[in-house]
């Protein structure tokens, strides 16, 4: 049969290792001049697709970024990494802000009837928002089977059946997925691979394709509003007790027992 | 705690071991220089609690704890530059501080005195993708550098076994296992942004030059790296990064003897195969690492071996490499393919010194040992060597960047134990002088620190000594930078 078409989401987040800090509008974070790029667990959905295609049973991936200019960054090291083409769906400034992931969700229902995709690899939540709801939902609007939290993937002899290990609080348990279906990644699925200087290269020749939701007709208003964003309260210094008196003491004056 | 300064001057001041002729007296930490330092770096960041001061004041050596007067956090040049005006006004000592994972000693405050901590000066202040380089301050380690640059296609190469800071990397010339291939710090930092002793602050290559070579003034740079923090404080590194490799793979060859395997190393460079890495695990040594790092590897002389490159490259050098090896007795080669068994081949390597001492004799110190020789005298270095530390008592578990003529022995002591410290002592001189016989040095890449002092007096003879200690007393005549390392003035 003929390899897969692979649709991967990767989303343009702050970096994982900035130190990230409140706006003083307390609406937000700050993320002007800070460091951003791809999502942790998309670099892994991508690099499961790649192993995919070097095994010969994807035939295309196809990549997707939505939020403003900078993702085509991103959407360039996923080229470089390994991706086909890619598609940059435009969203800045209030509307990126207030964008949730039903309306990313609906985003790639379009694109996979679009493109005909057969496997969708999302990350298994995007480390900014934490929302884990993307792969989710757009299973529900494409009425596809999912898998999430896969720390193992393998596509069986048989014709369109994927076998799937899922990670989940009591230990693992091992699936059988019908395609098309959406799958979402674990940390443990892989190892990515890094972007090397001739990929690089090559990668600028791949095409980008420009989208906006108005013509996808997607409806992106957000659901739910921020009241707030604080920082966590700051640590207080302990006090230490001489002994088992005065701590029972210190524990009735804070009326903890 | 202003008031406890003077306390724990008097009360808890730990001194080194080995006594430190003072070249005039040093001034003492008091109550105003204290509140001069608060004044400059904020009331957070001086600190003389006992614990921060002990941490401070030990390495991964084995050398005893020696904490200094105060710890400081600076998070700016111009903060270092005053806090070292204020202490070369006072004739106070300072030991920078990076990720405390050095391997001699060298953040022991042997004079008490002020450690800068420098871990909050922690930003990749630019990358130049185009030009090859990155420039970082001191709390940037190496891993924290490859992650920053991960999209650009180009690494940091050099990897010694912690995640050191790359500043601090420079300050003791470190290398790691791409040296074979990538060379060592000596050749991979372009320009320095130095305080000096007096505040003043220097850039080693030029005020902002980043040229790929220079023949403009003194090499300063490689004055100051390898100088192990006794010529100023290192602010700021600009260093060079290389493509990451189109195609990577390692392999495992297991060896009949120490002998077959060195004698591979040593014929793969003199056949001219441009290797990644090239490292030697003694049959203790892999044991350790099967247990710790959870391999499978035969236990017996080993060679991790690393091929990168264009795929053809790859192919062609694995082919050649294989002929060697099996000429010497080799055995067929366990491949390690993907990027998670790598991975975790080299994370195994890395890990060889916790290894050791978690695994072979949990409880005691490993005192390290690091001689770099001639290739053509390897061989012989190194089974000599190995003939000794069989004889021994102690377990000493031999691991070596064979593709540089450098080895590490662990020995595990009891350091409370006198005769093995005397034992492992005795064994440690032998085999630096062994290499210094034979046109090697004492330390390839750990650094003098405070346990080599009189190897380096050998090494350099008396022209050597003098004229580093003409250069020490012309920038630091105080001899408030690090004092009790690398050389006495």
């Amino acid at each position: 049969m003929s390899g897969l078409r692979v649709l991967v989401g990767c989303k343009r987040v702050i970096d994982y290792a900035v130190k990230v800090r409140v706006r003083p509008d307390k609406m937000g974070v700050v993320t002007e001049g800070v460091k951003h790029s791809m999502n942790p667990f998309d670099e892994i959905a991508l690099e499961e697709a790649v192993r995919l295609k070097e095994k010969k049973v994807a035939s295309e991936i196809l990549v997707f970024s939505c939020g403003p200019k900078q993702c085509q960054e991103t959407l360039r090291t996923a080229l470089a990494v390994g991706a086909d083409r890619a598609i940059h769906v435009e969203v800045s400034g209030e509307d990126y802000e207030k964008l949730e992931p039903l309306a990313v969700a609906k985003m790639l229902a379009k694109i996979v009837e679009q493109e005909k995709s057969d496997l969708v690899l999302l990350g298994k939540q995007a480390i900014d928002d934490d929302c884990n709801q993307t792969g989710q939902m757009l299973a529900g609007l494409l009425d596809w089977p999912q898998a999430t939290f896969v720390s193992s993937l393998t596509k069986e002899e048989g014709e369109g059946l994927l076998s799937i290990t899922r990670e989940v609080d009591g230990g693992l348990e091992n699936i059988r997925v019908k395609l098309p279906a959406v799958v979402t990644a674990d940390l443990r699925l892989n190892e990515p691979r890094y972007a090397t200087l001739p990929n690089i290269m090559k990668a600028k020749k791949k095409p980008i394709v420009a989208m906006n939701p108005k013509d996808m007709g997607v409806d992106i208003a957000p659901h739910l509003s921020v009241l707030s964003v604080e920082d966590p309260p700051v640590r207080e210094a302990g006090s230490k007790v001489e002994n088992v008196d005065e701590l029972l003491a210190k524990l009735k004056e804070v009326g903890a027992v | 705690m202003l008031a406890s300064c003077k306390q724990i001057l008097t009360s808890l001041r730990h001194r080194c071991v080995s006594t430190v002729p003072a070249t005039g007296s040093y001034g003492s930490l008091t109550d105003s220089v204290c509140q001069r330092l608060e004044n400059i770096l904020g009331k957070g960041n001086v600190s003389t609690s006992l614990p921060l001061r002990e941490q401070h004041g030990r390495d991964e050596s084995h050398h005893s704890c020696a904490p200094p007067d105060a710890v400081v956090f600076p998070s700016s040049l111009e903060q270092v530059a005053e806090v070292a005006r204020t202490c070369s006004h006072e004739r106070i000592p300072m030991i920078p501080f990076g990720t405390g994972t050095g391997l001699e000693g060298g953040v022991g405050a042997v004079e008490g005195g002020v450690c800068l901590d420098l871990s909050k000066m922690n930003s990749v202040v630019e990358v130049h993708s185009e030009d090859f380089y990155a420039t970082v301050q001191p709390g940037v380690t190496r891993n924290a550098l490859n992650g920053y640059i991960r999209d650009t296609g180009l690494f940091f190469p050099i990897d010694p076994g912690a995640d050191a800071s790359i500043c601090g990397m420079a300050a003791t010339s470190a290398s790691g296992t791409n040296a074979v291939r990538y060379g060592t710090m000596r050749e991979n930092v372009m320009n320095l942004q130095v305080v000096l002793a007096d505040g003043r602050v220097l850039h080693t290559a030029g005020l902002n030059v980043r040229a790929k070579k220079s023949s403009a003034g003194f090499n300063l740079t490689n004055l100051f790296v390898g100088s192990e923090g006794t010529l100023g404080i290192i602010t700021m590194a600009t260093v060079r990064l290389y493509g990451v490799p189109e195609a990577a793979i390692a392999a495992v060859c297991s060896f009949p003897s120490v002998k077959a395997a060195v004698d591979t190393s040593v014929d793969i460079l003199q056949a001219g195969i441009p290797i990644a890495r090239v490292e030697f695990l003694d049959e203790i040594s892999i044991g350790a690492a099967n247990k710790f790092s959870k391999l499978d590897y035969p236990v017996c002389p080993t060679l991790f071996l690393e091929f990168t490159g264009s795929h053809l490259a790859v192919e062609e050098q694995t082919k050649a490499v294989g002929e060697i090896a099996q000429g010497n007795g080799g055995s067929e080669f366990k491949w390690a393919k993907s990027h998670e068994e790598r991975a975790k081949l080299w994370k195994a390597r890395h890990e060889w010194y916790y290894a050791g001492v978690t695994t072979l004799r949990p409880g005691v110190k490993g005192w390290t040992t690091d001689v770099c020789v001639p290739i053509s005298k390897l061989t012989e270095v190194l089974t000599e060597t190995k003939k000794d530390l069989d004889a021994s008592p102690l377990i000493a578990p031999i691991i070596g960047h064979v593709g540089d003529g450098n080895f590490h022995c662990l020995i595990l002591t009891d350091p409370s134990d006198k005769e093995e410290m005397a034992e492992t002592k005795a064994l440690a001189r032998k085999m630096a002088l062994r290499a210094q016989a034979v046109g090697g040095t004492c330390t390839g890449e750990h650094g003098v620190g405070r346990g080599k002092m009189d190897l380096l007096r050998e090494e350099f003879g008396s022209v050597g000594m003098e004229v580093m200690r003409q250069i020490k007393a012309s920038l630091d005549p105080l001899n408030i930078m690090n004092p009790g390392k690398v050389f006495l003035p």
